[in-house]
């Protein structure tokens, strides 16, 4: 082996390089299970504290849901631990292609594929189904996922700016009659402002210019539109996006898994060319199961998605009143905006003082003088716990000069 | 023609990939910036090659070569000499 000296000063350099600039990524311990009320241990070392949790993909409350954990306990029992095996030597048992079949109709798509996550998803999907002749253009704002599977493929490559219609319009016209064929994609919602991507305009472009329409709704899937079907839903396009691809690590559960869903032909050849799907093991029984039975909850009411929508617009509503820069929109996705980025991070450790775990965030991950605190609701919060978390935001605010005192706490 | 071709470039620029009115001149970095990341270069280089009627090789693209509007305009000067 050989470690050299030259690599070790290399990367040593780089952790050195991202310290300095305050861009080090440092992990929190959490001691309890995954929800609203969480045991830190932070600083590491420390006694662990409750907080409230305001910074999970944990949309609808489902992480540690009783039903959830009962029925991935039964999937335990009855399957076993691991599969150990891909899907097509001996890693499907009947429950993944019941898993499958209940999350194509819940989306309202013809056949889904399961991959191990939506980021093996969205890295296997391009690959298999453009290639040089073809071109692919994407919102500028898609998920990192989207950009690593578009690389892997051959495609010509373009992007509009985001969520703009008329530009999308534009690229779609200079490349129609250069391309054998042309994919747009996008996310449903982008998942560092919470914007909806404009889905309704998005699907009458590429049916007038006979693109393939390709959106990644992992913050959307299980809670955006009436029933929690998704942005289609929300826009009143199910019938009129191709492929949808969703993650069940964030509302469905949030243990791990992705899928693909979309045309039979579409599905097919993932399953046979994909390469992470091919080359990776299959999902676990006691997510499998956890998963249906999420998928059991999500059918049989829209309570959960309605809490959640109550809760974020109660939040919204609050945090205004209390004159908080908003970016504005309709998902539980609310970014508070501090613009510089050691205030959004010295406020983030303020709230966490308060004992609210909320997080900072800056360039590169947001623009250049766009720092945030991206607070993320979920259909568990009370609303008890949505006014504490407001008046510790208020708390916080005035101690670092982002709002006077006494604007009043609105409603 | 060089005044005009730079004002060509920039203006492109300005319409493709500002959204915030951030002010773009000759030195100003495209590239390392994230103003201009790797899937948006293409539309640069289609538009560069279609306004000025020029071929640019893929591995004429590089990064290096559209860092700065200055660069870009090295590049194309050096295409319409070499059509000449
Ligand atoms: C838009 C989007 N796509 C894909 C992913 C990846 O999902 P997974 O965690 O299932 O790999 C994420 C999660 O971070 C995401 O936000």
């Amino acid at each position: 082996m050989a470690y050299t000296n030259e690599l070790r000063t290399r990367l040593t350099q780089t952790l050195e390089e991202l310290s300095a600039a305050g861009l080090s990524k440092d992990e929190r311990y959490i001691r309890s299970a995954q929800g609203v009320e969480i045991e830190v241990e932070y600083p590491l070392g420390s006694a662990p504290r409750r907080v409230l949790n305001f910074c999970a993909n944990n949309y609808l409350g489902l992480a540690s849901h009783p039903r959830v954990v009962e029925a991935a306990r039964r999937g335990l029992d009855e399957r076993g631990y691991g599969m150990s095996s891909v899907r097509f030597i001996c890693g499907t048992q009947d429950s993944h292609n019941e898993l499958e079949q209940r999350l194509a109709e819940f989306l309202g798509m013809p056949e889904a594929i399961l991959f191990a996550s939506c980021f093996d998803a969205n890295a296997a999907f391009f690959e298999v189904f453009f290639g040089r002749e073809d071109v692919i253009i994407s919102d500028r704002l898609i998920h990192a996922s989207l950009i690593d599977g578009i690389r892997l493929c051959e495609a010509q490559r373009d992007t509009y700016k985001n969520s703009d219609t008329a530009h999308l319009e534009k690229k779609l016209q200079m490349w129609k009659d250069k391309a054998r064929s042309i994919c747009v994609v996008t996310d449903g919602v982008f998942s560092m402002d919470g914007m909806i991507a404009p889905l309704d305009r998005i699907a009458e472009l590429c049916e007038q210019y006979g693109a393939l329409l390709v959106v990644d709704d992992s913050h959307a899937t299980g809670f955006i539109g009436r029933t929690g079907r998704g942005t289609h839903e929300h826009h009143n396009v199910m019938d009129r996006v191709d492929v949808i691809t969703t993650t069940l690590g964030k509302a469905l559960g949030g243990a791990s898994g992705g899928l693909v869903a979309g045309p039979p032909e579409i599905v097919s050849l993932l399953r046979n060319r994909g390469r992470p799907y091919l080359f990776s093991n299959a999902v676990p029984p006691a997510v499998i199961y956890g998963a249906l039975e999420v998928m059991e909850m999500l059918t049989e009411g829209t309570a959960l998605r309605d809490t959640l929508e109550a809760n974020a617009a109660h939040f919204r509503r609050r945090m205004e009143a209390a004159g908080f820069t908003l970016v504005q929109g309709e998902s539980p996705i609310v970014p508070v905006m501090f613009g510089d980025a050691r205030l959004a991070a010295d406020m983030a450790r303020s709230m966490l003082d308060e004992g609210i775990y909320v997080i900072g965030f800056s360039h590169p991950v947001v623009p250049m003088g766009k720092a945030r605190i991206r607070v993320q609701l979920s259909a568990s919060h009370t609303t008890e716990q949505i006014d504490h978390c407001v008046e510790a935001f208020i708390r916080c605010g005035e101690k670092h000069g982002v709002i006077k005192k006494d604007v009043g706490a609105g409603s | 023609m060089s005044g005009e071709l730079r004002e060509k470039i920039i203006q492109f620029i300005h319409d493709e990939y500002v959204d915030d009115g951030t002010e773009v001149d000759d030195n100003t970095p495209l590239i390392s910036s994230g103003l201009v990341d790797s899937f948006s270069m293409v539309s640069l280089k289609l538009y560069l090659e279609q306004e000025f009627e020029i071929e640019i090789d893929d591995d004429e693209a590089s990064t290096e070569e559209f860092e700065t509007v200055s660069r870009i305009q090295s590049l194309v000067s050096r295409k319409l000499q070499e059509r000449h």
